[in-house]
């Protein structure tokens, strides 16, 4: 290590000298700001402009041109700019009831399966932090290791389990459980699975983050008072774990209400998740203003939960 | 009651592991599987593999998406390292509660309003300036390095609040530069966190199918997005073969990887324990 240190030193002191004096002390000077800007910049043109024109694009009329969608601005013959706004793509998600349920079912849908990884995440984050000094390490690596390996895979491994020739109902019939294939793939259910299984490292993490912290002779002095453990545990553990609770909740609540993959894949056309609608609208009819304008409600449904998120985040990270 | 309690936890742990690991276990057998019909065992084999060397498509893909992971793990690094300095070493700044926002939101916002987002603004850059004429590398490296920053941010920023700014202070009272301090205590210091943010934004690029889908245009297809097009019909054995390669990359990549900073940690923890002596 020091040899590189010794290297990285070097190198930029090189670099340093390079620089035309006068360079060099206009960095020096401005060093904060460039630091700032670069990122800043970069975040409000790709991250925050993109939003205002989805914006615009949401109160466009559709057309059948490159791109499909009218112009707010025209010019007339007269010189003056005329403003078109339409809202026509909101009353139409509005009141048509295929989008208010959908809407409807993908918080549902987001809802239980957060419920379900709170429900086993967190017994398996407990009990990583109540194990041993060589198997916690072990664990931890064991429950992050499927995190960097495809999710896509990871949902695909599911679609050879669960058909109607797939392992699990082979298996059943094989032992003389059922007769005919259960079907599970292109089910809700199939979706509740494919969600859990793959957002249940987003939930053990922060649980497991804020577990570790914990002060174990709190534990002790509810013990020494005559706490049950179960009663300890409700009453002392399980508060002071809420900013994880919530923090690992929203990271697989608010991602999952807009997923795409896993109810494309598992849930065929049988479960209607907006997620998917979007994509259709915008891939294959290709209605640009109306996917710009579920996008937009989406978001305006996510809001809320985002600024919490952000909350706990900015909590936890300790910004200040 | 403690004792019951423990056995409980170790239960959950074990079903845990086995939820886990289960489905991919069978993914890499079935991928041995001589059979056309992935569920139905036809033997062993390696018949998959070769008709997935032979693939031209696989290649292409594969190396696209290669490529578009390294240029965004650079770069959302460099970002994401310039982003966490902004928000924990620099105090109050203008914009920073809306900078902290974005830089954040990313890590939450669902796949497809910022595909949707970041396509039609390609586009309206495109009639305003005439770039980009083609959708493809460029506009899917610039889209995964808007959403890695974030992670790589957040990664850094716990390393940077935990390390304090001690040795830093001290070398620009000693006359460093602030770009000398940056590359010759800061970088140096952070590197443990630097590697698993590179290493986390490459992951993230190769992985990603729904913001590629969106924002690449006609011939450029990463690997998701050509493994999504052949599984949406049904199960592939060509895929099986093709999941426990991937698989098996990334978990030697990982163990290397975990190794490298255990090995790091232990330095580290030798450093101060020496310090202290010398104290």
């Amino acid at each position: 290590m020091n040899e590189k240190t010794k290297s990285v030193n070097r190198t930029s002191a090189e670099t340093w000298s390079l620089l035309p004096n006068r360079v060099g002390r206009q960095i020096q000077k401005h060093w904060r700001l460039i630091v700032i800007t670069i990122p800043f910049v970069w975040l409000l043109l790709f991250f925050l402009l993109p939003f205002f024109i989805v914006a615009k694009i949401s109160v466009a009329e559709l057309k059948i041109a490159s791109p499909p969608f009218s112009n707010m601005f025209e010019w007339t013959d007269s010189g003056i700019v005329t403003v078109r706004i339409v809202f026509d793509n909101f009353i139409y998600i509005m009141t048509d009831n295929l989008y208010f349920d959908t809407y409807l079912n993908s918080v549902k849908i987001a809802a239980v399966s957060t419920f379900f990884c709170l429900l086993f995440g967190y017994p398996i984050a407990y009990g990583i932090v109540r194990s041993g000094p060589l198997a916690k390490p072990i664990f931890l690596f064991l429950v992050i290791l499927p995190f960097w390996t495809s999710f896509l895979l990871r949902v695909y491994a599911w679609m050879g389990l669960l058909s109607d020739q797939g392992t699990i109902n082979s298996i059943l019939i094989a032992l003389g459980i059922i007769d005919e294939p259960i079907q599970m793939l292109y089910t809700e259910f199939a979706v509740y699975i494919g969600i859990v299984y793959t957002y249940m490292p987003f939930m053990i993490l922060p649980l497991y983050a804020n577990l570790e912290k914990l002060d174990g002779s709190l534990n002790e002095a509810a013990a020494d008072l005559g706490s049950r453990p179960t009663n300890t545990f409700f009453k002392v553990t399980l508060p002071l774990t809420m900013p994880g609770v919530i923090a690992g909740s929203l990271l697989v609540f608010i991602p999952a209400t807009g997923e795409y993959v896993i109810p494309d894949l598992l849930g065929g056309g049988n479960v209607q998740m907006i997620g998917r609608v979007l994509y259709n609208e915008f891939s294959r009819n290709t209605d640009w203003p109306v996917a710009s304008a579920v996008a937009l409600t989406m978001l305006f449904l996510l809001v809320l939960p985002i600024i919490v998120f952000q909350y706990y985040q900015g909590k936890s990270t300790g910004g200040k | 009651m403690h004792g019951r309690r423990s056995r409980f936890l170790t239960v959950m742990i074990t079903l845990g592991l086995a939820f886990f690991y289960i489905p991919m276990i069978l993914l890499v057998v079935y991928s041995f599987n001589y059979s056309k019909l992935v569920p139905v065992w036809g033997g062993w084999s390696t018949r998959w593999y070769k008709v997935l060397f032979a693939s031209e498509e696989v290649w292409g893909a594969v190396s696209l998406s290669l490529k578009i992971a390294l240029v965004n793990a650079t770069f959302a690094t460099i970002f994401g390292l310039l982003a966490a300095l902004s928000m924990v070493r620099f105090g109050q700044f203008r914009g920073r509660t809306l900078f902290g926002g974005m830089l954040m939101a990313p890590l939450v916002m669902p796949e497809v309003i910022t595909g949707l987002s970041l396509l039609v603004l390609f586009i309206t850059l495109r009639q305003v300036f005439g770039w980009p004429e083609n959708r493809g590398f460029a506009t899917i490296t610039i889209a995964h390095i808007t959403f890695s920053m974030a992670y790589v941010a957040v990664t850094i920023q716990a390393r940077l609040t935990g390390m304090g700014q001690s040795l830093e202070e001290a070398a620009s009272d000693l006359g460093a530069k602030p770009f000398k301090v940056l590359t010759a205590i800061t970088i140096p210091r952070l590197m443990p966190a630097l590697v698993s943010g590179w290493l986390l934004a490459f992951t993230l690029s190769l992985d990603d199918l729904v913001i590629a889908s969106f924002v690449t245009g006609p011939g450029a297809t990463t690997l998701p997005i050509l493994i999504f097009s052949r599984i949406r019909l049904g199960l592939r054995p060509d895929i099986n073969a093709l999941a426990t390669i991937i698989i098996l990359v990334v978990a030697v990549c990982i163990a290397i990887a975990a190794l490298i900073m255990f090995r790091q940690q232990k330095r580290d923890l030798l450093d101060q324990q020496l310090a202290k002596h010398v104290k």
